[in-house]
């Protein structure tokens, strides 16, 4: 398929194609121009409110109770910034966030993928049985067990401590499960087997043949395990009372509640904490996009 | 027991004791519960049906499921087909295609409560930027966060923006769909909107389907950001303007942990989970004769 790299295509046709498709869209060279436009356009509608947030946030006070409201300023400031950063303790959150979405990591890389290797590679009655249970608690609203399961970290008195948090990570989550298996059978059975032969036992073949090979998957993993960690809003508002204990999205959230028409300096503190997500993203999107892919599920 | 059974036990039992704990002991309590009036601090106390026959009395109930269920029902379908929409221009062959996929799934990565804030601002009946924008072209400003008319539709737009999941996946599928049977088409002189009705739609509607059943499941458990878009600066459990915002999810929070209604709140959890249930049923009985597997 080489021959399509150096072929005079208008619009490059991928691998695989075959070369009737590629006169079909060369008849059609005119149909690019539109293309573009039509892509512009809902890029633009995407980008807009991240234009919005960012040049709001370096605006001065004044200017952006402007009408018309407008993109521009003639006083780029960092006000806002300081604003924000003066009203609540943002490296203490960015710790306690950091510190909960790295744990929430770890857990979900060791437990998920070893019920995973035991779903995709360990054959055995019951299995199929076991991986439709795991799909189908996917579908159990989580407001069934929100409530005995707070009673429970109640009693124990643990509540107001990051417990809740961090313990249920250790035991793997179904779409993870799911999307380790779906990477893990198409690793070839016959290494497996090879392996097998020489007696190494299943735990030696998970972590010396299965979890090497999947690189790809783990770090897909833990991309998604570290962003819903970073933006969980619900269990840290039942859980977390102290404010030296708050995640951004708790610490953010209480900031809109005393500074909410401070418009500038929420627009800066929103950035600040988006920025990681956006930079992980723009680093690991390949394995993000193909973990999408792996399960079909968000 | 054969071997290999307790060997796949074994490695599985992370999960499978996980959901002994923190699943199949809480659906049983969850149970128990609903039929008890419980506020934390005394006993449960066993009441049987009387939370169940409270909640088909109680107006704020019926205002809740009828808020959510509108989210469902008009929300999903919207912003499905906007995920669609944002696939197919993202799957024709340009350069710098990666880029542009790049651009749309961007926001999906932003923090829910960061992108909620965004959308107030954006939302500012005076000087926000949609409004703006609206303005401009002579369009009507509603009063997007004060109007109970306007509050979910807010919501449902602001749900626009986020569509990058789904997006990927409908790429994914449309990744799938045949060449072959696009150029079988174009001999049998199929235009743009045929080729899409009658190749591209049947070929990807088991995915279709799949995602309307995730995202209605999904916005049936919606609270973050109605709880964020309610928020006033005092009140912190708002429903926004005449409760128009009392989103399911919402009012079962404020039944559990701001009036500590743990029983009350137990049965709305099995109400949610029963239509949840019919809605699941319902979709898949309907698509039935809609939806065209490819044998593989």
């Amino acid at each position: 398929m080489q021959a399509t790299e150096a072929a005079p295509a208008p619009a490059r046709a991928p691998n695989g194609v075959l070369p009737v498709t590629r006169q079909l869209s060369g008849r059609r060279v005119g149909g690019a121009a539109w293309r573009y436009v039509v892509l512009a356009v809902v890029s633009a509608l995407y980008l807009f409110p991240f234009v919005v947030v960012l040049t709001t946030s370096f605006k001065p006070a004044d200017e952006i109770f402007k009408l018309p409201p407008s993109l521009g300023s003639d006083r780029w400031t960092l006000d806002n910034y300081r604003a924000a950063l003066d009203a609540m303790p943002f490296g203490r959150y960015l710790f306690n966030t950091a510190l909960i979405s790295s744990i929430t990591v770890v857990g979900q890389l060791l437990s998920s993928s070893i019920v995973a290797y035991s779903l995709a590679k360990i054959r055995w009655r019951g299995r199929d049985a076991l991986l439709l249970l795991i799909v189908a608690t996917m579908m159990l609203p989580p407001q069934v067990t929100m409530i005995p399961v707070y009673i429970a970290w109640s009693k124990l008195g643990l509540t107001g401590t990051y417990l809740p948090l961090l313990i249920p990570q250790f035991f793997g989550l179904p779409f993870f499960i799911f999307m380790l298996r779906q990477f893990f059978r198409g690793i070839p059975e016959e290494l497996i087997d090879a392996a097998r032969v020489e007696g190494a036992s299943d735990f030696r073949i998970y972590r010396s043949v299965v979890l090497p090979l999947s690189r790809p998957a783990l770090v897909a993993l833990s991309i998604f395990a570290f962003m819903w960690a970073w933006t969980d809003f619900l269990l840290p508002l039942i859980y977390i009372n102290d404010p030296e204990q708050y995640t951004l999205s708790i610490g953010l959230y209480s900031f809109f509640s005393e500074h909410g028409v401070e418009w500038g300096a929420l627009m800066a503190a929103a950035t600040l904490m988006s920025l990681p997500l956006v930079l992980l993203f723009l680093v690991g999107q390949r394995q993000f996009v193909r973990g999408i892919a792996l399960t079909g599920i968000k | 027991m054969h071997r290999s059974v307790l060997r796949g036990l074994l490695f599985a039992s992370p999960w499978i004791v996980g959901f002994v704990i923190f699943q199949l002991v809480p659906i049983a309590a969850s149970a128990y519960f609903s039929l008890t009036n419980f506020n934390l601090f005394q006993d449960p106390q066993f009441v049987g049906l009387r939370n169940y026959q409270r909640l088909a009395s109680d107006a704020l109930f019926w205002k809740s499921l009828l808020n959510t269920l509108y989210l469902t029902v008009i929300g999903v379908p919207v912003s499905l087909t906007a995920a669609l929409a944002a696939a197919l221009a993202l799957n024709m062959r340009v350069r710098g295609q990666s880029l542009f996929r790049l651009f749309v799934f961007l926001p999906t990565v932003v923090p829910v409560v960061a992108a909620t804030y965004i959308w107030r601002w954006l939302l500012n009946a005076q000087y926000g930027y949609v409004n703006g924008a609206l303005g401009a072209v002579g369009l009507g400003q509603p009063l997007w966060l004060d109007d109970p008319f306007w509050t979910k539709p807010a919501l449902i737009l602001m749900s626009l923006w986020v569509t990058g999941s789904a997006m990927v996946v409908f790429l994914a599928a449309l990744q799938d769909v045949p060449e072959t049977y696009y150029e079988a088409a174009v001999i049998d002189g199929a235009g743009p909107w045929a080729k899409f009705r009658h190749v591209t739609l049947p070929l990807i509607s088991p995915v279709i389907l799949f995602e309307t059943i995730i995202a209605g499941i999904f916005t049936l458990q919606y609270f973050t950001q109605a709880f964020l878009l309610g928020q006033t600066r005092l009140n912190a459990a708002s429903g926004g303007p005449e409760n128009s915002l009392l989103v399911y999810g919402l009012y079962l929070f404020q039944q559990a942990f701001v009036n500590l209604n743990m029983g009350y709140a137990s049965a709305m959890a099995w109400v949610l989970l029963f239509v949840a249930l019919a809605g699941t049923w319902l979709l898949l009985r309907v698509s039935r004769d809609r939806v065209f597997y490819a044998g593989d």
